[in-house]
């Protein structure tokens, strides 16, 4: 047996490593996967017999006005979320100077991406409050009306995407401050020198270093977005008459909610949510495969 | 350095951009601001509608006392520091292990296993909520801390293997050849030689992992219900229900709820920032 070891423990010993977290994740997250991708052809209210329904579930998905609304707002978020990278970057822009206290005011800056999304849908319900939000007062003091922007269809959305733009506004911007320290100055030098200002700069010689930063801020950016799921949850419960739902809150509210538990449409929808996920994940394997080869 | 140093531009913009600096600050915290202040209100502000401006009479004591008691809200935040904190020891020690193994060993199915946990970590919860719930409850651990700790932790391990693994990836290789060569066993190795260099990787997912499953809400929701189980994030949201209205108690319940990932991150600034842009720099 310690014979046995001794050869062949260079072979051996990675997999003596890995089985404890491979274990977990198998558990918790690869098996999980195929068994939704399995629930989702069952009708099942997750306590009695499963029925077979073939791809009942996703004909029905076809037909459901409530998807459709949900997909548009994803669609929605994805679009409207990227938002935060620009700002993020003219926020790092702002900051990245070497003034007396500029250390407190980056981490000041930072701070909401820090605190809980509860409490940022929290505050954002309270800053859209109709009566006394902040929002209002400033509207109504300028001569217009006040918008109940989260009991309002067409409103809605808007309003808590920009809540979600705010920490991750921050997010991006923490990623750009550690790109921008490393850009290198000899090359701004020089191009300087060239007579290149302020725009021109910023495109043609900065943002190309800003790469990496770039491309991990899109990638937490879409996760983010199609991740959306707590502030809905917190500022509107998916409401009004489920204007602001998207596929994670639809699904979560199919599964289990006083609707009645509906685990394999719910599953349905998380597959397509899944799918839609799984572009995104692919692109950035392939990017990492790449870059694993370039080694 | 861009954009162009301010001590290098001419002094009226010196002075326009360190006007500029706080103003822009508390434009950008004016609803944490808001917060701060109203959770210190009267509950006569509050019926008064005087939300914005300066509070009455300054409640701090009164308020934060007030949620104390009258609400299960310190049960809630134990319940987050019994999730948090195995979840934090559990994820590290497993993809301490992971990562050691995917960057130091050379096999075939090295890049798959990676991949596996890279890929795995992007996923949507939604694709894993019924199988999981009914894992947890057919494991008997469904609305226990244990039980929400022990998915957190397996789905952590999956971004804390990628980070581990290119932190060793990036050590001198030549330690571990070194020390093989002396005939050191691979486990020994992994114990004495590269676990002790792996202290600032470990620091910095420490602080990272705390904060995003402090602040976890939809799996809060997924496995626990009631107060002697849920986390402080579910248990806003329900408290919030509860108070209808009553904002002032609301904000001095978000600030308790804000205050240890805030503080870990004050603390451990450094690490939280490296942690979160690893791979933002070439």
């Amino acid at each position: 047996m310690s014979a046995y070891w001794k050869k062949n423990q260079q072979r051996l010993a990675p997999w003596l490593f890995l089985a404890p977290g491979i274990f977990m994740f198998l558990m918790y997250v690869i098996i999980p996967i195929f068994q939704s991708v399995n629930i989702s052809f069952y009708a099942w209210d997750g306590l009695g017999e499963r029925e077979w329904v073939g791809a009942g579930n996703y004909v029905e998905l076809m037909d459901d006005e409530a998807f459709y609304t949900s997909l548009k707002n994803n669609v929605l978020w994805l679009v409207l979320y990227m938002l935060a990278i620009p700002a993020g970057l003219f926020v790092a822009l702002f900051l990245n100077q070497t003034v007396r206290g500029i250390r407190i005011y980056k981490s000041l800056f930072f701070f909401p991406f820090v605190i809980s999304q509860v409490v940022v849908g929290l505050v954002f319900s309270w800053f859209y409050d109709p009566k006394y939000g902040l929002l209002n007062i400033f509207l109504t003091s300028l001569g217009f009306e006040a918008i109940p922007v989260l009991a309002d269809e067409t409103w809605v959305t808007y309003g808590i995407i920009a809540a979600g733009l705010w920490p991750q506004t921050a997010y991006c911007m923490i990623l750009y401050l550690t790109g921008l320290n490393a850009v290198d100055p000899e090359q701004i030098e020089a191009a300087r020198l060239d007579n290149a200002k302020g725009f021109k700069l910023l495109w043609y010689v900065v943002l190309p270093q800003l790469k990496p930063a770039t491309f991990i801020a899109v990638v937490v950016t879409v996760i983010g977005a199609l991740r959306s799921f707590d502030l809905i949850s917190i500022m509107t419960d998916g409401g009004p008459w489920g204007s602001s739902r998207v596929l994670a809150f639809y699904m979560y509210e199919q599964a289990f909610s006083e609707y009645g538990f509906r685990m394999g449409y719910g599953a349905a929808i998380a597959v397509v949510l899944f799918a839609i996920m799984m572009i995104y994940i692919s692109v950035f394997l392939y990017k990492m495969y790449r870059d694993e080869r370039g080694y | 350095m861009f954009p162009t140093p301010i001590a290098r531009t001419s002094s009226g913009t010196q002075i326009a951009y360190k006007i500029a600096l706080p103003v822009a600050l508390v434009l950008w915290l004016l609803p944490l601001i808001a917060v701060a202040l109203t959770s210190v209100r009267s509950a006569g502000d509050i019926t008064a509608g005087n939300y914005w401006g300066w509070p009455t009479s300054f409640n701090l004591l009164a308020n934060y006392t007030a949620i104390f008691e009258n609400t299960p809200i310190g049960k809630y935040i134990l319940n987050s520091f019994k999730v948090t904190i195995p979840t934090v020891i559990g994820s590290v020690a497993l993809s301490c292990m992971t990562g050691f193994a995917l960057a130091v060993y050379k096999f075939r199915a090295n890049l798959i296993v990676f991949f596996m946990f890279v890929a795995g970590n992007f996923v949507p919860f939604q694709i894993l909520m019924v199988p999981v719930r009914d894992l947890t409850l057919n494991m008997g651990i469904y609305n226990t801390t244990a039980g929400l700790a022990l998915f957190h932790i397996a789905f952590q391990t999956g971004f804390c293997t990628l980070f581990m693994r290119n932190f060793i990836k990036a050590m001198p290789f030549e330690l571990i050849e070194a020390a093989r060569v002396e005939g050191v066993s691979e486990i020994k190795i992994f114990w004495y030689v590269v676990l002790p260099l792996m202290k600032p990787a470990i620091a910095a997912l420490s602080v990272l992992i705390f904060t995003f499953i402090w602040n976890d809400y939809f799996w809060a929701t997924v496995l626990t219900q009631g107060a002697d189980t849920q986390p402080i994030t579910a248990g806003l949201y329900s408290l919030n229900g509860q108070w209808v209205a009553a904002w002032h108690l609301v904000s001095a319940g978000s600030i308790v709820a804000a205050l240890p990932p805030v503080l870990m991150f004050f603390l451990m600034q450094r690490h939280f920032i490296a942690g979160l842009t690893l791979g933002a720099v070439k």
